[in-house]
């Protein structure tokens, strides 16, 4: 097979790594005006992602860049045609990320407030924008023969992608708020396991709806078939809070996420950045990517070091496998 | 208004202004962690809760600015396509595999291990323990390694070919790319540079202690190893540093004329080296100025006959190569920069040697000048740093890939001078708040000292280190 379609799942793959763990970060954070009653609750929140958020945000670091080297056209159109989406995104990124360790430094309730604020709003934003950035790549946009975006911010924000948008912002919420009742214990794992009944159900209708649209307009037969896995999966995880099976429940919400991005990936195919205006502007796999050499090394590390990666990660989530509870909270100095 | 709104002018001052800014962390970030591995392992091999108490005092610190240096990493990576997207698509084929593999192997590996040292203190056995703060610091050398190298490529492109076709460079050799002789020479200048830094701090820290005669079972090993580093590492960067401007003579010679400010090429005795110069630094007129002959062709060829060639010559030979064009960078720009760097580090390996010589055999000076000077060691450490990053970067211009890429045509022709200003000022605003907070911070961990780590277990004497949590 030719290295850049297979570059172009890596890809793929690399996105889905990011919105599959960093997505439950997002709705971690999120929940906090939700859940968190007092300050030991919301402390109990921000540590059940506090060993992992950092690995999981590296995922878009790692994808990025293996977008700039695998595609460097697709890399540069994207990045500068959506630059003040992808401003917001990098200041909401690192609002959230500087809360998360600056919050415990100092014991005043007004700090506190300020950075689980700059949390909340750090990790709604680019749920909701990175939904909105890839409906609008596959949905296309004006491009000019240089490849370069000719819309603006405002183009960006239309019926489709503020849908995408929508989907991503609640399932990640979703799928964050079953991650907070499984790692927790007592009154807070109770209450997000309610939560979670009722953001699912809007959740699945706002979904379905997304994924129809996409469907319709963009669907190919492995964008079905992956779409369908999905709605499955989604459904599944639904009723597997209901009944309290946490873990059954996120092991299906990350299938969610993961089949619904890969489907977007196929419903893109082979096309990478289609121009709305002129087809013939649009940058596809083949105009995109970077010479048989670059990705023929690329493909030598990313075989040697990928599955690598995945074993300290994975293994990292094991050692970190235990409920966070409000008395090991309490217990711990700042 | 116009002029105002130029997207590549605000395209360059933001990417300035991000990159050091970002680069305020790093080398801190990489020293502190390497500092803060082996003091744990002092720990780990002695069980004296004292090691425990520099150990989690400075590792509070680090962790400080970590976090600042994660989060505006991610800007650096998303600007080179957001403002430079006709950088990216020229240079991607060849800039682009160094960062996947940055990511890919040190920033996966420091971004794991840290969350595993942080949290880990009572999950993990000992030993593992402390291989996970020997892994962050060894993924943020390595990240240095690979940054550094995609960086030596646009100051001395190798391993390339050009696509015509396509209007692109294309990789054609990975390791020559990765032993790109400017990276090899600038990566342990860098890294040597970096443990200046922190060394900087350690001392500032334990002198701001000491200076109070408080905290003196920590904060004396804590100096007496700063002070050692400072030494070492200011050798070290001293003897890559001469390797580097060897290989910038060889590859870039209108960077070290611009150093020198050195108009005409000149040689042996001629080749003298300023130490300070008051007049107009374009060359044109010079009202005074301390030189010491000979020192210009001794840095710049290892030989006392050697020539230097001046900024008039090499404007000739490249607008015959390349058309024709300004080829020099602002040259007030990279004379000052170069000398603060040279200074300010020499300033420090003098101050730490000195610091040695008062503190020998466990004496304390008493005077409070002594300690103000030592205090003084980090945030001057870490101008020196930061001039030194300013003076590589600025002295590259106008290239963005010398001899391949103009600076000015590398800018996103489709983003405009107010989506630039935007993010400037946006990007100012929220550097500047994190600033302030980030500083405070680091002061009151400072001046909060070492914490305390509880009683020694009864049988085996160690103390045990408490849980942390956010």
């Amino acid at each position: 097979m030719d290295l850049s379609i297979v570059w172009f799942w890596v890809v793929a793959f690399l996105f889905v790594g990011y919105f599959v763990l960093d997505g439950f970060d997002f709705g971690v954070g999120m929940s906090l005006p939700f859940l968190g009653r007092d300050d030991t609750d919301r402390r109990v929140l921000i540590n059940t992602i506090g060993p992992v958020w950092d690995l999981n945000e590296t995922w878009v670091i790692v994808a990025g860049a293996s977008l700039f080297a695998a595609f460097p056209e697709w890399y540069a159109t994207l990045f500068s045609g959506f630059y003040l989406a992808l401003l917001l995104i990098l200041l909401a990124l690192i609002a959230r990320g500087v809360s998360f360790e600056y919050r415990h430094q100092r014991p005043e309730s007004r700090w506190k407030r300020w950075f689980d604020g700059m949390i909340v709003v750090g990790s709604a934003v680019p749920a909701l924008l990175w939904g909105v950035a890839f409906a609008n790549i596959v949905q296309g946009v004006p491009l000019d023969a240089g490849h370069n975006y000719t819309g603006t911010l405002f183009d960006l924000l239309n019926p489709y992608a503020l849908l995408g948008g929508l989907t991503t912002l609640l399932l990640f919420f979703t799928h964050g708020v079953v991650f907070v009742s499984l790692k927790t214990e007592g009154e807070i794992r109770e209450r997000a396991r309610r939560l979670a009944t009722r953001a699912g159900v809007v959740t699945i209708l706002v979904a379905a709806l997304f994924l129809l649209w996409t469907g319709l307009a963009f669907g190919t037969t492995w964008f079905w078939i992956l779409a369908g896995v999905a709605a499955v999966a989604l459904i599944g995880g639904w009723l597997a809070n209901l009944r309290g099976a946490e873990g059954v429940s996120f092991t299906l919400l990350a299938i969610t996420v993961a089949a619904a991005v890969f489907a977007l990936f196929a419903a893109l195919f082979p096309d990478v950045m289609p121009a709305s205006n002129d087809p013939a502007n649009g940058l596809t796999i083949e105009n995109a990517s970077s010479s048989e050499y670059t990705l023929t090394v690329m493909s030598w590390v990313a075989v040697v070091f990928l599955p690598l990666v995945l074993a300290y990660q994975a293994w990292t989530y094991w050692v970190f496998r235990k409920r966070v509870t409000r008395a090991s909270i309490e217990a711990a100095a700042h | 208004m116009n002029e105002l709104l130029d997207p590549l002018l605000l395209a360059r001052w933001q990417f300035g202004l991000t990159t050091v800014y970002h680069f305020l962390f790093v080398p801190i970030t990489i020293g502190l962690a390497t500092t803060t591995a082996v003091f744990q392992t002092a720990w780990y091999r002695t069980g004296k809760a004292e090691y425990l108490r520099i150990t989690r005092f400075f590792g509070s610190i680090f962790l400080i600015n970590f976090a600042m240096g994660v989060v505006t990493g991610i800007v650096q990576e998303f600007q080179f396509g957001m403002n430079w997207s006709e950088y990216s698509r020229f240079v991607g084929d060849v800039f682009g595999a160094p960062l996947a593999l940055e990511g890919l192997l040190a920033f996966f590996f420091e971004a794991t291990f840290i969350g595993l040292w942080i949290f880990g203190w009572d999950k993990l056995p000992r030993g593992l323990h402390l291989a996970t703060i020997w892994a962050t610091a060894i993924g943020s050398i390595l990240s240095a390694y690979f940054i550094i190298a995609a960086n030596a490529f646009m100051q001395n492109p190798v391993g390339y070919e050009m696509n015509a076709e396509k209007g692109r460079a294309e990789l054609v050799d990975i390791g020559a790319l990765l032993t790109n002789p400017v990276a090899l020479a600038a990566f342990p200048h860098t890294i040597a540079a970096s443990f200046m830094v922190s060394s900087g701090l350690v001392i500032s820290a334990a002198a701001w202690h000491l200076a109070r005669n408080q905290h003196l079972d920590t904060m004396r090993p804590a100096l007496k190893f700063g002070l050692w580093t400072m030494v070492a590492a200011g050798i070290l960067t001293t003897f890559f540093g001469d390797q580097l401007s060897l290989a910038m003579v060889a590859t870039q010679p209108m960077k070290m004329a611009a150093a020198e400010a050195t108009y005409d090429t000149v040689c042996g005795a001629d080749a003298s080296f300023s130490l300070f110069t008051l007049g107009t630094p374009d060359g044109t007129s010079e009202l005074f100025s301390i030189r010491v002959p000979y020192l210009l062709s001794l840095l710049s060829t290892h030989s006392f006959d050697g020539c230097v060639e001046g900024i008039n010559d090499l404007q000739a030979q490249y607008t015959a190569l390349y058309g024709p064009g300004d080829y020099a960078p602002i040259i007030w720009v990279t004379y000052w920069a170069f000398r603060w760097m040279i200074g300010l580090g020499l300033l420090h390996v003098i101050i730490a040697v000195v610091g040695l010589w008062l503190t020998r055999k466990g004496r304390m000076p008493k005077q409070a000048w002594i300690w103000k000077v030592a205090i003084w060691s980090f945030p001057l450490s870490l101008a020196a740093m930061i001039v030194g990053w300013i003076f590589t970067e600025m002295g590259r211009q106008p290239w963005i890939v010398f001899s391949l890429l103009w600076t000015e045509s590398a800018v996103s022709p489709n983003v405009t001078g107010l989506d630039v200003l935007i993010s400037l000022v946006a990007f100012t605003l929220i550097y500047g708040a994190l600033a302030v907070v980030e500083v405070r911070l680091v002061i009151r961990a400072i001046k909060k000292g070492p914490p305390e780590v509880g009683e020694p277990h009864p049988e085996t004497g160690r103390v045990e280190p408490a849980t942390t949590v956010y």
